[in-house]
């Protein structure tokens, strides 16, 4: 660690030392800021429990040095005490992230902390969402070589973040992308074709795991665990198809109860767009592609790969409140798209057009069968289970179906309106054991009228209807916006159709934003329903609270 | 140990930041960052330009409303702004690989003239200090970041354009 520190000192000093005063003054600082506080009030009818510090707080920010080809850069992160949701493991104050960087000629080198991604990620992907408190940044150093044009190849070493500390395994990784196009030239009027693979490798020491009916049979562990993926992207005038195939060699994990089964994933996308028309569908069949370097870990921290979920991402608090994250054990998912605009001045588009978006995704278990007689499926210690890769199982995980139409109709107003309907097994996705099949369907009205140059009123009425669970909800909201720089919001979330009368609460928030440039702040005050937040896949659990929010970033 | 280390770090940092600050330029160019656009071709982003005029840098997702409500509302007066002040924007979408080939459909059926680039793992919105979205640059013709915003609401795009006529009359724009 400590050779480290003298390590970048060094550099940074010769490399001012190197280049003249003139050539420092081209150096230039950037940073930004962001600091989330919610006070809490305790209020047991909605689940709000006693909060003992009253207040909690997450914050953080980064701070950026750039001189040429030379970048350095750190993240101050504190959370005294984290917010609720947030693992309490980040509970503190530091500086978890750092890093040093440089290109020269063909190779760019980064020590430090950095975030990388291979291929779709299946394989390999690091990265940070901070409003959900993932950071799975690796440690170590990573060089970028292009030694032709069109050849990427990347190696990478290090560890994983673990909230204040790294997690034991060392993660190694290398990944080839050829863009044949550019290597190989006189292509034009050729389809666009990229090649590539990776091989990522983690090593863990070996630990004590006893399985077994009477708890007493020690496993012997891979310490190395390997996995490799293969993708080819074809592209085309309109045309896109694109897969990526990884393959994981045996890693026992508490994920996956300690099987030995080998994992892999296939993911297939196929587009075709054109002006006013988009059309893309997409497969995934994923089997025990959990990919962790802590063997124990169970919670969303020491991802090595990340396992994208083949559904919508709904952008309305109804229709996302039951998302879908993926089942890393397996899964087959299914989803299709197509966006199409009804062409303005056309006598059913009017002046601007109406744009119109269908949308289905389906997800089921991976059809699975015992290895043999005696072996119950996904037992501790054995091979876990027999699996036809591209059969789908009757027993559905989630299942979308959902059209949105968007239409402006004069330059003052314009509306949209949306309809989801959605089969959800809150058993799997959300552990709620024995529960049936959540089967909503909710609408969606959002219009936005402009009473003059710069100011403007949105309203939104979003209603879903479902027997199971806590029956029906409805949500009004009224915004009234004065751009570029204020904001009020007043929004009261319903849930009129609880099957227990006293638990029919009223959610109501009101919020108020002031935004001068890259500077915003929020404050909000209010109720807010137990839930689930989820950003690119990854959800959070956020308990019920009341009281005041408050919301501060800045960038320079 | 371990904190005086760093506050040395710190303080050499410091040190090649008061060089910088005499600097009568000031604004921060736009950063080395890989990005692919729809079509699978790697661009620079340092590489990104408008032929010596203006240009905006917008950073959206499919997820994010306000940021669709920008991009479709500046979408209609495109051409306008386009032939009046020369100015090109680049939408860069932080999907991640859930999304990211859903992009290229959405935006060819919206019809939208920008140019599109793919940034899946955020490479260029850390590189820019991105926190939340839609977060807005205005770049000038020397690649150099002249003004940024963050948030969308009806008539922020006049905001934006008026910025970008004051930056092709030479005039400042705090």
């Amino acid at each position: 660690m400590r050779k480290f520190y003298v390590a970048v000192c060094a550099v940074i000093l010769s490399l001012s030392g190197m280049v003249s005063a003139q050539d420092l003054t081209q150096g230039k600082i950037s940073g930004n800021l962001q600091l989330d506080a919610q006070v809490y009030r305790p209020d047991s009818a909605i689940g709000a429990f006693e909060v003992s510090e009253r207040m909690l707080m997450n914050s953080f920010a980064n701070i950026h040095y750039s001189l040429g080809s030379f970048n350095a850069g750190l993240r101050f992160e504190s959370y005294l005490n984290p917010i609720q949701g947030f693992d309490k493991r980040y509970k503190g104050t530091g500086v978890p992230f750092w890093f040093a960087s440089w290109e020269k000629e063909s190779f760019a080198i980064t020590v430090g902390h950095f975030y990388e991604q291979f291929g779709s990620g299946m394989a390999l992907r690091s990265y940070e969402e901070r409003n959900l408190g993932y950071d799975n940044a690796i440690k170590g150093a990573r060089v970028i070589f292009r030694p032709y044009q069109g050849i990427v190849l990347k190696a990478l070493i290090g560890n994983q973040r673990f909230f204040w500390e790294s997690g034991p395994g060392i993660v190694r990784g290398i990944d080839g992308d050829f863009a044949l196009n550019d290597i190989f030239k006189e292509t034009t009027g050729l389809p666009r074709v990229t090649i590539g693979g990776s091989f990522v490798s983690k090593f863990e020491p070996s630990s004590q795991i006893l399985v077994g009916e009477n708890g007493d049979e020690l496993l012997i562990l891979p310490e190395n665990v390997a996995a490799m993926s293969g993708r080819v992207n074809v592209n085309h005038k309109g045309f896109n198809v694109e897969g990526e195939y990884v393959y994981k060699y045996n890693d026992p994990s508490a994920v996956n109860n300690f099987i030995y089964k080998n994992g892999q994933s296939l993911l297939v996308q196929a587009s075709y767009s054109t002006k006013g028309l988009g059309v893309i569908l997409s497969g995934k069949v994923t089997d025990n592609m959990s990919f962790k370097s802590k063997r124990t870990e169970k919670g969303n921290v020491l991802d090595i790969n990340y396992l994208p979920a083949l559904t919508r991402q709904h952008a309305y608090t109804l229709s996302a409140m039951y998302p879908y994250a993926t089942q890393p054990n397996g899964e087959f998912a299914i989803q299709s798209q197509v966006n199409y605009k009804i062409p303005k001045g056309s006598m059913l588009g009017g002046k601007y057009g109406i744009d119109i978006a269908v949308n289905f995704s389906r997800i089921t278990e991976l059809s699975r069968k015992p290895v043999n007689a005696t072996t119950p499926i996904g037992e501790g210690g054995t091979l876990g289970y027999k699996t036809d890769f591209f059969k789908m199982s009757d027993s559905p995980y989630f299942q979308d179906f959902n059209i949105e139409l968007q239409h402006k109709f004069n330059s003052d107003f314009k509306a949209l309106v949306s309809w989801v309907n959605l089969k959800y097994n809150i058993d799997v996705i959300e552990g709620h054991t024995g529960d049936p099949m959540v089967n909503a369907n909710i609408l969606i009205l959002d219009a936005t009228y402009k009473f003059s140059k710069m100011n403007a009123v949105k309203g939104e009425f979003q209603h879903l209807s479902t027997k199971q669970d806590k029956g029906n909800w409805v949500q009004g909201m009224l915004e009234f916006t004065f751009a570029p720089t204020w904001f009020v919001t007043v929004v009261d979330q319903y849930n009129y159709g609880n099957d227990d009368k006293d638990r029919r609460f009223h959610f109501p928030t009101v919020a108020v934003g002031y935004t001068q440039n890259s500077n915003r702040l929020q404050i909000g005050y209010g109720k807010q329903r137990e839930g689930i937040i989820c950003v690119g896949g990854v959800c959070r659990n956020v308990p019920a609270s009341n009281g005041l929010t408050i919301t501060l970033t800045s960038s320079f | 140990m371990k904190k005086t280390y760093l506050i040395l770090l710190l303080s050499v940092l410091m040190v090649s930041v008061s060089y910088a600050q005499e600097s009568a330029g000031g604004n921060k160019k736009l950063p080395s960052v890989t990005v692919k656009s729809l079509d699978g071709q790697a661009i620079n982003t340092s590489e990104l330009n408008n032929g010596g005029k203006p240009m905006i840098i917008s950073f959206w997702a499919l997820w994010c409303k306000p940021c669709i409500n920008e991009l479709t509302t500046i979408a209609d007066v495109y051409d306008d702004w386009t032939t009046e002040t020369g100015v090109k924007l680049v939408a860069v979408s932080i999907d991640d690989a859930r999304s990211t080939a859903k992009v290229a459909p959405t935006v060819n059926a919206k019809g939208w003239d920008y140019q599109v680039l793919l940034d899946a793992n955020g490479d260029f919105k850390r590189a820019m200090n991105v926190n939340m979205i839609p977060h807005t640059f205005l770049v000038n013709g020397n690649g150099e970041i002249v003004w940024q915003h963050t948030s969308f609401s009806e008539g922020s795009e006049l905001e934006l354009i008026e910025m970008v006529r004051k930056l092709n009359a030479g005039q400042p724009l705090q």
